[in-house]
């Protein structure tokens, strides 16, 4: 990494004033899982880092009539095993509790992994974010089997690295962040921004805001599953991951929030799959259908077709997880839990 | 006098007190309290920390450097140039420039501040499409093209045909010629190398393909007109590397101008000093080299490198005080060593009962800017009547570097795979299909016959197994199997063995431990033959100043360090027999040494305890050198291996769980049998790894590695391997044959196995590892998968 | 040109020294330099809101700072830029080399130790940021005289080869197994998930993990 400097705030009004005008000049650094990688490969060179761990009131869970209030500073592991979490956002406890690995949980915050840098290979390997050479994407000359199938008109082709943002959007959060003049809420999928350059980022942040608290409204009787397609059985990138979350009428869906992640630059909220699943029973055939509404407009990049199958597995598997028992939200994969074939 | 074979062979099995048993290994408490100290941990006084600037292009031309701002910068020590302007990089992440400073973070500062120009060449980084439209190559053989076709047991008639038609690129000496005669080459064949014009090579063409001659054995053509059944796919593996957590590097300092003292990763502690003697113009004997413990050498570490010599070179300019330099993960990703990639359309001849007749193979791969020969096809099981030919792709991939059992992996999968398909095709059990055919595998059918059997009945594959594609639902199971072979004859090594009159023992041996248990196994040979339990032994390894002893590779470290453990320790024994014969009223040949005790074989209970007996020594310890080669027949070469997998396959997305896998393996006698079967678990779940997840991802436009990291360079975690189930062959017709090495002959199979438990599951073949889901999506379903040449 | 204001210097060196108040030689105008900022551009723009800032927040760095860590039940001290890992503090400032560096990005485990108890990457840490912790290392479980009962268990069910990523599985298993006293096999599957060995040890340590659940004290 290169030299910089250290601050340590106390208080959250203290951030702002820390941070810089543009992004990578000053970096918030909690958790610093990313961050410190992010340095060490030079694809963000900031000349101070803002330790916001001694930062009073971004520490707390707080749980309010089933209405939950997450601080910043909040570990995936503390989310994981909170009981409370486990009551009444289960599929938000099953996500963080095996999102990463333990060492990353246990450091990792929840205001860190929704501002997590994408994955995309050239960008890791130092090509800028939008990864452009001579005017051209590197992603579409080159090698896109991890990239995006939605979202993907250009100029950028990564994909959202959170499998927690996806299950927050499912279930209606929102994030609060402070900048210099205050405040201010705004839902989850509209923090998640596409960049149109390289001196953007993937959210709704300016470079001297920062995320204060996550809070997720009630959801009693939401009926809720992730469903996450990765290769190895822990700590490995998924395909495609799926965040469904429905509420019932009975025995027919009356809404669904359907979110897939890490198959566009954003958590793609498909509105498409939820009306296809509205008003319906869940069955296989209506979780297929619905299933296939959610990638109906998605396209391959000539590498990355399997990510289109992939993620129409996810999202039916999820909304078949989610119509069974509210208890068994858990997070499912591979489809192997609980024995082989 | 008994004759050699008596006096030093191995005990029989109920004479072994050690030897087999299962003992812990002796540095085990070491690594799991974190005291093992390995070159990355190692703090000289003083030390300087090196940095290096790379090349960021895959194919160049260094124009110029600029080291005057990172020289002004502060810390720094020393800076040297590796490769000066003019010199030609041929892959991403080559050495440029080193940067020596007080501290890693000085050093990172001052290489960022080096200023290198580059005139950016063509690079070529395809591998994956085969070659069309190559005319076979006409430049003179080299004597890696030799090599290769002794390899391939290509016919004497061949190797005459491709010298006399193409001759060759090198003067066959004496030395060379002597060689060819220890290796069986005929008579025939060493008379045209040697009448051989040497050529010079045509000016290199544009093209990265190299098509060797064609090799033809027995009458391919009339075994394929006349199959009953003729099956045909498309196989392979691409470029992987080693990974080895301890990265490479060392540590350099000039104890004077002219000694140096270095601690290095490395897997060749007695071969290290000449290179760098020979990098370095100074003499060997002032080469000092150390190291305790190493992790992960995997055929990577048998040289000093660039790196190495360089670290020497920057410490130098730094008036001598130690340099470490350490390479980064990415660093050790992209350069420090590509396993070649092999692939092949293969097309196999059979008539309905399943005999094989015939084997046509076009083949093709790379390891880097050499190119990559053939692997040894077809694999074990010889189909008598073949057609191969082979194009060698020259890539800026990466250096190409040994990797465990070298070649046998890939010819392993393309055969193994092949035959796995021809029994899809032939409605046959690929395990009945293998039987019928096993007397190919010869000399050592019979061992496979066997091995066959016990992997069968520990996988339950006659219960369990069933044609392909069937089942329904979405996770369908289904077996593989697959047969390995290698060498693993004993290298040369020396040992220095002492018995003290105060009854210490002490032996030091310039070999190493790569985590294989060498340690644990030399205390047992030696312990086993004095009757001493090991913690009695005091062992010295990891120096240049102890005798000489092989590298560690090709499986030959077992056989070496044991034979010369045993004829040393018996020498040693006898001379201490010899001293206190006298004492029991016996002759020396009556005696024994048996726990802890020199005692009378015919009357055990006349005996003296081993410390009285040393004490008889007097003020002289007893002191020899045990040698391998040496008296007595202790060693020999060859072993079998049988593989067997249990996968399951979610066909909606492409995952493949490993269900069950076992490994039979024979390695002749075992010395330490905990490490030994560790070494077999270690070999399947790295085979898991290289089926499943590795590959160099490159980037065709660019030519660098996209995937330099272990996000996506990805290794089996625990909980991806499934259960694992070993068997060591043992007892009659494996002790006999003295210790084989084991680091290589089980690492071969897995992948093929697991690949054709695969195709045996979903009903048809992925063709190219590794084994993700975009590539079994795309199998499934060609419409809708994609990376369809990948 | 625009510079930053210099701090007061803690040892009273004079305010244009180029020396930081720690002498490693990083002054301010070399960080610049370093970082690849021109002299002629502020580093922010509100130089004299930032200095406000500042003063209240306390900022460290880019030089040498002391660093107090708690490892192993001891104060251990030393001098550190702001960028130094707790790995690498703890193998090069204080010879504690049983966490390794092999991925240095979070990826492989090899460099895990304890922070109050619970298993993190030390790589992914700053040394900075790991004061007022309890900090365990493998060389805190037991040594080899006196090994803890996983290092035992792992001895025991030969769990290592090369031996490099054993620390950290050490450790992570000792973490693990105080959330998990009697796990199954599933769970060990992904408690162990954020370690890899590349020798390939699984077998042996699965057995260890369970040996180790199964001697009192673990």
């Amino acid at each position: 990494m290169r030299p910089f400097e250290y601050t340590s705030p106390t208080s959250a009004q203290q951030v702002p004033a820390l941070l810089g005008k543009s992004w990578g000049e000053v970096e918030i650094v909690a958790g610093g899982s990313d961050l410190l990688s992010l340095m060490k490969d030079d694809i963000t060179t900031p000349r101070r880092l803002v330790n916001i761990k001694q930062v009073a009131g971004l520490h707390a869970i707080a749980n309010e009539g089933g209405a939950l209030q997450l601080g910043t500073l909040v570990t995936l592991d503390r989310i994981g095993a909170a009981q409370q979490i486990q009551q009444h956002h289960p599929m938000l406890a099953a996500a963080a509790g095996d999102a990463a690995s333990p060492q990353i949980r246990n450091v990792a915050t929840i205001g860190g992994n929704l501002c997590q840098r994408p994955r995309c290979w050239y960008f890791r390997t130092g090509h800028g974010l939008l990864a452009q050479k001579d005017g051209k994407s590197m992603v579409l000359q080159g090698d896109n089997r991890y990239h995006a199938i939605l979202g993907n008109d250009g100029p950028a082709f990564f994909v959202s690295p959170s499998t927690v943002a996806p299950v927050l959007i499912a279930y209606e959060a929102k994030v609060r962040i402070m900048g210099p003049r205050g405040s201010r809420d705004i839902p989850l999928e509209k923090f998640f921004v596409i960049p149109k350059t390289d001196q953007e980022r993937e959210h709704d942040l300016r470079p001297d805001e920062f995320i204060t608290h996550v809070t997720v409204p009630p959801a009693p009787g939401v009926r809720a599953a992730q469903y996450e397609v990765r290769q190895k059985v822990a700590f490995d990138w998924p395909y495609a991951t799926a965040a469904v979350a429905l509420k019932m009428n009975g025995s027919t869906v009356q809404s669904a929030r359907i979110v897939m992640g890490h198959v566009a630059p954003i958590p793609w909220l498909s509105i498409e799959a939820a009306q296809a699943l509205q008003g319906k029973a869940v069955t296989p055939a209506t979780a297929e259908q619905a299933a296939q509404a959610a990638v109906a407009k998605a396209k391959s990049l000539g590498h990355n077709a399997h990510k289109i199958q992939l993620a129409r597995v996810a999202v039916k598997r999820a909304i078949l997880a989610a119509a069974g028992s509210p208890a068994q939200a858990a997070v499912e994969r591979n489809g192997f839990e609980g024995g082989a074939a | 006098m008994a004759d050699d074979n008596t006096r030093y062979g191995w005990p029989a099995a109920d004479e072994r007190s050690l030897i087999g048993k299962r003992l812990s290994r002796v540095d085990g408490p070491d690594k799991v309290s974190g005291r093992a100290k390995y070159t990355y941990d190692v703090h000289r006084p003083g030390m300087l920390y090196g940095k290096v600037v790379r090349c960021p292009h895959a194919h160049a031309k260094v124009v110029s450097i600029d080291i005057s701002a990172a020289e002004k910068m502060p810390g720094v020590k020393a800076i040297h140039i590796v490769q000066d302007a003019g010199a030609e990089i041929h892959w991403a992440g080559d050495d440029i420039v080193v940067v020596a400073a007080v501290d890693e973070g000085a050093a990172a500062d001052a290489a960022r501040a080096v200023k290198v120009e580059y005139q950016p060449l063509p690079h070529f980084v395809d591998d994956f499409a085969q070659p069309k439209d190559v005319a076979e190559s006409t430049d003179p053989l080299t004597q890696r093209d030799l090599f290769t076709m002794f390899n391939n047991d290509a016919p004497d008639e061949q190797v005459i045909a491709a010298v006399q038609k193409r001759g060759l690129a090198f003067k066959v000496t004496p030395e060379m010629a002597q060689r060819m005669k220890d290796n069986e080459v005929s008579e025939n064949v060493i008379k045209t190398l040697q009448a051989a014009p040497v050529k010079q090579a045509a000016p290199a063409t544009n093209s990265p393909y190299k098509k060797e001659s064609e090799s033809v054995k027995g009458d391919p053509d009339t075994a394929f007109k006349e199959a009953e059944v003729v099956s045909e796919g498309v196989y392979g593996c691409p470029v992987i590397t080693h990974c080895c957590l301890e990265s490479h590097g060392s540590i350099a300092e000039w104890t004077d101008s002219d000694h140096l003292f270095s601690h290095i990763s490395t897997q060749n502690v007695s071969g290290v000093p000449g290179q760098y003697a020979q990098a370095l113009k100074i003499p060997e004997a002032n080469v000092h080299v150390h190291q305790d413990h190493i992790g992960g050498g995997f055929g990577s570490k048998f040289g000093i490198d660039r790196w190495g010599a360089y670290t020497a070179q920057v410490s130098k300019k730094a008036g001598g005080k130690p340099v470490r330099v350490m390479l980064e993960r990415d660093a050790e990703l992209e350069v420090a060593g590509c396993r070649p990639s092999a692939f092949a359309k293969v097309r196999i001849a059979a008539k309905k009962d399943g005999t094989l007749t015939g084997w046509q193979s076009d083949s093709w791969g790379t390891g880097g800017p050499g190119g990559g020969g053939a692997p040894p096809m077809p694999y074990v099981v010889i189909i008598p009547n073949q057609r191969k030919q082979h194009t060698a792709i020259a890539t800026n991939i990466g250096p190409a570097r040994a990797w465990r059992a070298p070649n046998h992996p890939q010819g392993c999968l393309i055969t193994m795979s092949a035959i796995e398909d021809a029994a899809a095709k032939l409605n046959m059990d690929p395990l009945d299909l293998m039987l019928k055919n096993i007397d190919l595998a010869a000399p050592r059918a019979a061992v496979y016959r066997e091995e066959l059997q016990i992997a069968a009945d520990l996988i339950a594959w006659k219960q369990n197994w069933h044609q392909r594609g069937q089942g329904s639902g979405v996770n369908k199971r289904g077996l593989g199997l697959a047969i390995h072979t290698w060498g693993g004859r004993g290298h040369d090594s020396n040992c220095s063995f002492t018995i003290h009159p105060t009854g210490a023992v002490e032996i030091k041996m310039g070999t190493q431990d790569l985590g294989v248990g060498t340690r644990t196994a030399i205390l047992i040979v030696a312990g086993d033959t004095l009757g001493l339990p090991i913690n009695q032994i005091d062992l010295k390894i990891g120096d240049n100043q102890y005798p000489a002893s092989g590298g560690s590779g090709g499986s030959t470290t077992i056989g070496g360090v044991s034979s010369s453990t045993r004829r040393a320790a018996v020498d040693a024994r006898d001379q201490l027999f010899a001293k206190v014969a006298g004492a029991l009223n016996a002759k020396p040949e009556e005696l024994e040494a048996v726990g802890g005790n020199i005692r009378v074989k015919s009357a055990p209970s006349c005996s003296m305890s081993w410390k009285d007996a040393c004490a008889r020594l007097g003020t002289q310890p007893i002191q020899v050198i045990g040698k391998n080669p040496g008296p007595g027949d202790l060693i020999s070469s060859g072993v079998g291996g049988a593989v067997m997998a249990d996968v399951s396959v979610d066909t909606e997305t492409g995952i493949v769980k490993m269900n069950k896998m076992v490994c039979v393996q024979d390695c002749g006698l075992i010395i330490s049998m905990k490490t030994a079967e560790s070494q077999v678990y270690g070999a399947m779940i790295m085979g898991i790894a290289t089926t499943l997840y590795e590959e160099k991802i490159m980037d065709r436009n660019t030519g660098q590695m996209l995937n330099p990291n272990m996000d996506f360079y990805r290794l089996a975690g625990i909980g991806d391997v499934g259960e694992l189930v070993v068997h060591m062959m043992t007892g009659k017709g494996y002790d006999e044959r003295g210790p084989i090495g084991l680091g290589e002959p089980p690492t071969v199979g897995p992948m093929a196995a697991i690949g054709n438990a695969v195709a045996n599951a979903i009903g048809v073949r992925v063709p190219f590892l590794p084994i993700t889901p975009d590539r079994v999506v795309a199998a499934l379903n060609p419409q809708g998968g994609s990376n369809a040449t990948v | 040109m625009d510079d930053l204001p210099d701090k007061p210097a803690k040892d009273n060196k004079p305010k244009e020294s180029k020396e930081t108040s720690s002498g490693t030689g990083v002054s301010r105008r070399d960080f610049l330099k370093i970082s690849g900022v021109g002299a002629a551009v502020p580093l922010v723009s509100h130089v004299s809101a930032l200095a406000l800032a500042e003063d209240q927040a306390g900022i460290q760095g880019p030089g040498k700072v002391p660093v107090s860590l708690t490892v192993n039940g001891k104060k251990l001290n030393a001098q550190l830029e702001p960028r130094v890992t707790l790995l690498d503090a703890l193998r090069d400032q204080f010879d504690l080399t049983g966490a390794k560096r092999v991925c240095d990005r979070g990826t492989c485990g090899a460099c895990t130790v304890l922070l109050d108890g619970k298993a993190v990457y030390s790589c992914s840490v700053l040394a900075i940021d790991a004061q007022n912790h309890e900090i365990t290392t493998v060389e805190g479980l037991g040594e080899p005289v006196r090994l803890h009962p996983i290092q035992q268990a792992f001895v025991d069910n030969d769990a290592q080869q090369c031996g490099f990523c054993t620390p950290g599985f050490v450790v992570a298993t000792k973490a693990f197994l105080d959330s998990h006293p009697n796990p199954t096999l599933e769970q060990i599957k992904h408690g162990l998930g954020g370690n890899f060995c590349r020798c390939g040890t699984y077998a042996g340590m699965r057995a260890a993990v369970m040996q180790a659940a199964k001697t009192k004290g673990a």
